[in-house]
């Protein structure tokens, strides 16, 4: 479904040594997958992802999503591309100013849906698939993080796009909300076959959604795997940067020096619905993850 | 008191000139001034189209006509002025000078703006496919509308001021009648009534401006 073939990215700014922010990626993602970015702040990923609309044209490489040479698209064309590619972000990125439906509506305004009403009856459409619905009328200031990043896919959704491109959606989000979202992200891979690629830093976050990994780091693609690998016993990442990763080393540099470790004790084992989905802790309360990394990632677990 | 009461018609007079001044300038401004506001903001070395160049020039034409003294600029354009309105005298004559000072001022403000809305919904409208000016009418523009109309309250209140000095060329107005009776003619009442006249009406003014950017601004919660 999107074909990376030796893409390159290098930003040149005056005054500053060139940077290559992506460095002869390739990649596949095969249509209806859940493809899992994932590396540390500065790897690149942003870029990746935002090589594959071309927010960012790469230096050289190929970008190809289903079956179309992005790259070897003129401006109105790629336009016409992108509104089979939908993007949400960390930031949400809605506008502030309109009310939700507008902002969902806004999406097929821009893919050329001419009548109101039927840009209308569209987005009600689409913010029910993230039942988000009873909210229509109101304004980004008044919701939550959380709803905020639905309606940021319902208005990706609207178009009905092949393909939903997601930067960090959840890095804003506390571990309950980034389980709801994550959840909405699933059943629209499930219901609607779209092809999604999510980029993050947290481990947690691939585990729970993605269907293949690929680790980046300073630009490259240092180590792909299926996602299943993580919850095989004994599965050892080449590379450094993976066995990091798994080791859950992250969440541990970020619950600050004092380990705390009475507030979590037992993974409760809680249905993994919409409403109480089973991660919702993490993060923080890392503990009750942190023994099963442990087994899983062999010794770089007993970090602390 | 008698002497205001006798004064009434120039009173009212000025009155009329002063709202023709702003009556003509501001929306000229606005409506000239608000694509350059968003040509300089899409321009912009890092902005949507990078034009340094052109932006090099364009904006050091907008900052040396903002940074001329008025009286010097209203003296300086006499020949344009003359050549558009056909005369270098009176409220007309005046009105060139003033429009041609409140465009990049008002300009400036709306680049501004703009550049303050920061890029997360212009990203996403990129992402979504949108054209340039699909950006600029439904995402910039939209989200700028508060600031917008903040702007034309502080282009039209200070407008207001600057009209007072249209007096050099027998512009009138009602700041020119203060200083015409209250300064050279002594006669304090006529200043006095004059001033408080400019006074309601640069409150009534930013009260409206107020009003209506509030009402227009959904980005904050009630
Ligand atoms: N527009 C740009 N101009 C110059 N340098 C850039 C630009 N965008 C990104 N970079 C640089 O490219 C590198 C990769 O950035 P990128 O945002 O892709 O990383 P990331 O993996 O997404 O990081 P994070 O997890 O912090 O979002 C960084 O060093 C960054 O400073
Ligand atoms: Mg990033």
């Amino acid at each position: 479904m999107i074909s990376l073939s030796h893409v390159s990215t290098t930003f040149a700014a005056r005054g500053h040594e060139p940077l290559t922010a992506v460095d002869d990626v390739s990649l596949e993602v095969p249509r209806g997958s859940i493809q899992g970015i994932i590396g540390f702040s500065g790897a690149g990923k942003s870029t990746l992802l935002r090589n594959i609309n071309l927010l960012e044209r790469p230096t050289s490489g190929q970008v190809s999503v289903a079956g179309t040479e992005l790259t070897g698209l003129d401006d109105a064309a790629l336009r016409r591309a992108r509104h089979q590619i939908g993007m949400i972000f960390q930031g949400f990125n809605l506008v502030n100013n309109l009310s939700v439906a507008q902002n969902v509506e806004l999406s097929l305004k821009f893919a050329g849906v001419k009548d109101r009403r039927e840009r209308l009856r569209r987005a009600a459409e689409a913010l029910e698939i993230v039942d988000i619905t009873d909210k229509a009328s109101v304004y980004p200031a008044q919701l939550s993080g959380g709803q905020k990043q639905r309606v940021a896919i319902a208005r990706a959704l609207a178009t009905k796009p092949e393909v939903l491109l997601c930067d960090e959606p959840t890095s804003a989000l506390d571990p309950f909300t980034t389980a709801t979202v994550l959840q909405y992200l699933a059943d629209v891979n499930r219901e609607f076959g779209i092809t999604v690629v999510i980029v993050t830093h947290e481990m947690e976050v691939i585990k729970a959604l993605a269907d293949n990994v690929a680790v980046m780091e300073d630009g490259r693609v240092v180590e792909e795997f299926p996602a299943s690998e993580l919850r095989r016993e004994g599965f050892n990442p080449r590379t450094s940067i993976g066995k990091y990763l798994l080791s859950d080393g992250i969440r541990l540099d970020r619950s600050g020096p004092a380990a705390h470790g009475s507030e979590s004790g037992e993974q409760k084992s809680g249905q993994s619905t919409r409403r109480s989905p089973q991660h919702a802790e993490s993060q923080d309360q890392g503990q009750t993850r942190r023994s099963e990394h442990a087994a899983l990632a062999g010794s770089a677990g007993g970090v602390r | 008191m008698d002497l205001v009461i006798e004064r009434l018609p120039e009173i009212n007079q000025a009155m009329l000139e002063t709202f023709a001044m702003i009556g003509v300038a501001i929306p000229v401004a606005v409506l000239l001034g608000t694509p350059l506001g968003i040509w300089l903001f899409v321009h912009a070395p890092d902005g949507l189209a990078p034009r340094p160049r052109s932006h090099a020039i364009v904006s050091g034409v907008v900052n040396m006509i903002r940074s001329f003294p008025f009286l010097i600029l209203l003296i300086a354009i006499i020949p344009f002025t003359r050549f558009v309105v056909g005369t270098s005298v009176g409220t007309a004559a005046v009105i060139v000078p003033l429009t041609i000072n409140a465009i990049p001022y008002f300009a400036r403000l709306v680049e501004q703006n703009i550049t303050q809305l920061g890029s997360g919904a212009v990203e996403a409208s990129r992402a979504m496919g949108a054209t340039r000016g699909q950006i600029i009418r439904n995402v910039l523009l939209v989200d700028a509308k508060p600031g917008l109309i903040g702007s034309i309250t502080i282009t039209t209140v200070s407008f207001i001021s600057y009209s007072a000095m249209s007096g050099l060329v027998g512009g009138g107005g009602i700041g020119d009648l203060a200083i015409r009776y209250g300064y050279y003619r002594y006669e304090t009442p006529t200043m006095i009534a004059a001033i408080v006249l400019m006074v309601l009406l640069v409150t009534l003014v930013q009260f409206a401006g107020t009003r209506l950017a509030r009402a227009s601004d959904r980005r904050v919660t009630a």
